[in-house]
């Protein structure tokens, strides 16, 4: 541990650990953010569903984006899996399927940064409340 | 680099800590071990958060999921049902009393929706003993701000004009008291921070320092600059080990960070904090006893003037703030004063802190808006009576404070209305009594507590105190007369008036206010010899029904003092002379045939 000499110091090192405390500021405001839930019953597992919320999270973080990425449980959509339901402020959720690796970039890239639709939604029906 | 894609918050504060809470940290973190996951998810031991009734608490993000009275057992269902699988473990959610529906997660608890939290806002947020969390929450972003770009007539300017005023009690305008300390001149002055929290039932000030050390650190810094001193002492009881370990920590960190020593952040000011320990003394929460304590000598009171600013450790002008006023501090400076005093009411600003208890479902610590009703607190946030019974009386204040009927419950939170109701704002200790509960037996156990800490010096408190309490003994024992209720009032305001210091100025409040709110009760006592909630035992008369009596002999069997007489099959009879009331028979009588008259 070195001296802090200057405020510049301190904001410098606060920048640093706020970055490892944005998990806990998010979850303070999670309605705010974008939210992804990624189906982790036995199914979404077995089809790497594990792997998918590891790429989702490392993407966000490349993009800056500031997001709360959960996990739940089987959302019913089993022949799809690994299954994730994406909501950004202010919109309907959508789900989208069979999100590998390259789909899980994609809905990243695309859908949460340009707003832009892509494939593999899966047209929802269900609601929760 | 995001490290960890899930947070587990354990409390770490001394109540959660008391049930296992150490246990399940500990058994969460080999168990995530186990499974290789303990780069994917971390465990953070916090402060208090706040909800200390359904302790220990577990709260897991992001999704925000609350788990009380979790053991260490169930450690192992939390890692391998939410953690690996995303299932939240049912039977540790949170069940609200009044829908009796669980609650998923802490955003939708009432305990939480109308809080407000200032002095508590890394409570149960960061870890305690890691200064790089609290910095990341802009810790010490306040005193760089002042050391660097603020005269000290500028951050005392900023302080008064946010409207904070003293939160052990009396309510006395921070900003003025520091500006006055400022204004002593003299080779040497002090801060002092009193952490020396004595009101029965309240742990406001501990579960600060126990939560978020750093804050009480970096405002008494910010003192220091203003009033122009280099040394700060924190005077905390003995019996607050885990507070004091906590903040051992954090000076360690902070001196090793260069934000407490010589020439901090590089601007020339120098500051140190020492800790010195208080036995427990309540009198020593009195500013001028406390001093007094810290020079080694007895914990006693001196007359007032001279104040501390002027002459206080060892005869230099000294600053002494509670706990729970300099964690405001750094919010405020950081804010600004505008932020703070639009919060509150005309005269109070900002929140309050206070510990639950009693007869209320949500014991805990809690944090509100002053202007807050006492409604609002009890019933919104504490959750109600416990058990469905009628609320009686609420205490505030402490010792020092009084009892506020239902007709107060409307009363707004602040210094002034609490006054003028009878009580007062006190440091946050608030605890709410039933039906069930008797004023006399409680305005006597206030008195007992005042009593054994009384320190002797003056007569009115040391005596007049004694005599007190020796009536409401009387009449609590069935032998009171009216003559005496009249001596109680007389002789409560000659030792208000009289007594040297605040403990025995406020004495015989919780007498007089119960008088006040419950004059039928204390008549009950001395005119029909009848405690109306059924507590004054040496009132109380166990009679068996002959109707409902069986002769089962059970009860007479059971009495440890052979009170009870009858033949076989025949109704029974308790003799009330050799009767203790000891109520094991009630307890036992299978026909419900014994009752208190």
């Amino acid at each position: 541990m070195s001296k802090i000499k200057s405020l510049e110091e301190l904001r410098k090192l606060r920048e640093e650990v706020q970055t490892r405390m944005k998990l806990r500021e998010n979850s303070d405001k999670s309605e705010d953010l974008v939210r992804i839930k990624v189906a982790m019953a036995t199914c979404g597992i077995a089809s790497g569903a594990r792997e998918t919320m590891r790429v989702l999270i490392e993407q966000l973080d490349q993009q800056g984006v500031d997001a709360v990425v959960t996990q739940t449980g089987c959302m019913g959509y089993c022949y799809a899996e690994p299954t994730v339901e994406v909501t950004l402020p202010g919109k309907e959720p959508i789900v989208f399927g069979e999100v590998k690796e390259e789909r899980a970039r994609e809905i990243i890239d695309k859908y949460v940064v340009n707003q832009e639709l892509i494939d593999g939604i899966i047209p929802v029906n269900h609601q929760s409340i | 680099m995001t490290d960890y894609r899930m947070n587990i918050l354990v409390c770490g504060g001394t109540g959660c800590r008391s049930s296992e809470g150490a246990t399940l940290h500990d058994e969460l973190v080999s168990l995530l071990a186990d499974k290789g996951l303990e780069k994917e998810i971390q465990v953070v031991s916090t402060g208090c958060f706040g909800f200390c009734e359904k302790g220990p608490v577990v709260k897991i993000l992001p999704d925000n999921t609350f788990y009380v009275q979790v053991q260490a057992a169930d450690a192992r269902e939390i890692i391998e049902e939410h953690i690996i699988k995303g299932r939240k473990v049912d039977h540790l959610l949170y069940v609200a009393p009044e829908t009796g529906k669980k609650v998923s997660d802490s955003k939708h608890m009432d305990f939480y929706k109308k809080q407000v939290r200032i002095a508590l806002r890394n409570c149960g947020f960061i870890n305690p003993e890691n200064v790089d969390e609290y910095v990341a929450r802009d810790g010490y972003a306040a005193l760089a701000t002042c050391l660097g770009e603020m005269t000290p007539e500028q951050v005392i300017k900023e302080i008064k004009k946010s409207g904070l005023r003293g939160r052990g009690g009396a309510g006395f305008p921070t900003g003025t008291k520091w500006e006055l300390t400022s204004k002593s001149i003299a080779d040497q002055k002090y801060v002092v921070c009193n952490a020396d929290e004595g009101d029965p039932g309240a742990f406001m000030d501990r579960s600060i320092l126990e939560g978020d050390p750093h804050s009480v650190i970096e405002a008494m810094a910010i003192c220091g600059y203003c009033i122009g001193a280099d040394k700060g002492l924190v005077y905390i009881r003995a019996e607050y080990p885990l507070a004091i370990k906590r903040l051992k920590i954090a000076l360690e960190q902070a001196r090793n960070y260069g934000l407490l020593g010589e020439n901090i952040l590089n601007t020339g000011f120098n500051f140190e904090i020492d800790l010195r320990y208080g036995a427990g003394a309540f009198v020593c929460g009195e500013e001028t006893a406390l001093i007094h304590s810290m020079e080694g000598k007895r914990g006693e009171p001196t007359f007032k003037p001279p104040f501390p600013a002027e002459k206080g450790y060892l005869g230099k002008p000294t600053n002494v703030n509670n706990v729970e006023t300099y964690a405001n501090i750094p919010s405020i400076i950081n804010k600004g004063a505008k932020w703070f005093s639009s919060i509150g009411t005309e005269k109070s600003k900002g929140t309050k802190v206070f510990a639950l208890a009693g007869k209320i479902n949500n014991v805990g610590l809690i944090e509100v808006p002053m202007g807050t009703t006492l409604r609002e607190v009890i019933y919104d946030i504490g959750g109600g009576i416990k058990n469905g019974k009628e609320f009686k009386a609420v205490q505030t204040g402490g010792p020092s404070g009084g009892c506020l009927t239902k007709n107060f419950l409307d009363t707004p939170i602040d210094y002034e209305s609490l006054t003028e109701a009878g009580s007062m704002m006190g440091s946050g200790g608030m605890i709410v009594m039933d039906e069930d509960d008797c004023m006399v037996s409680i305005a006597k156990f206030y008195l007992e507590f005042t009593l054994d800490e009384s320190c002797g010096k003056c007569n009115p408190c040391r005596i007049g105190n004694k005599r007190l309490w020796e009536i409401l003994d009387k009449i609590s024992k069935g032998n009171g007369t009216k003559e005496d209720l009249n001596r109680l009032k007389l002789l409560s305001n000659v030792v208000k008036d009289s007594s040297l210091c605040g403990l025995g100025q406020t004495s015989p409040n919780p007498i007089l206010s119960t008088m006040d709110n419950f004059w039928d009760e204390y008549l009950a006592h001395v005119e029909d010899k009848r405690c109306p909630a059924g507590q004054c035992k040496a009132m109380m008369q166990y009679v068996i029904d002959p109707v409902k009596c069986t002769g089962c002999t059970l009860c007479s069997r059971i009495c440890p003092v052979a009170a009870i007489e009858g033949e076989r099959k025949k109704p029974h009879e308790i003799d009330p002379v050799k009767c203790i009331k000891c109520g094991a028979c009630m307890e036992k009588c299978k026909f419900e045939a014994i009752s208190v008259a």
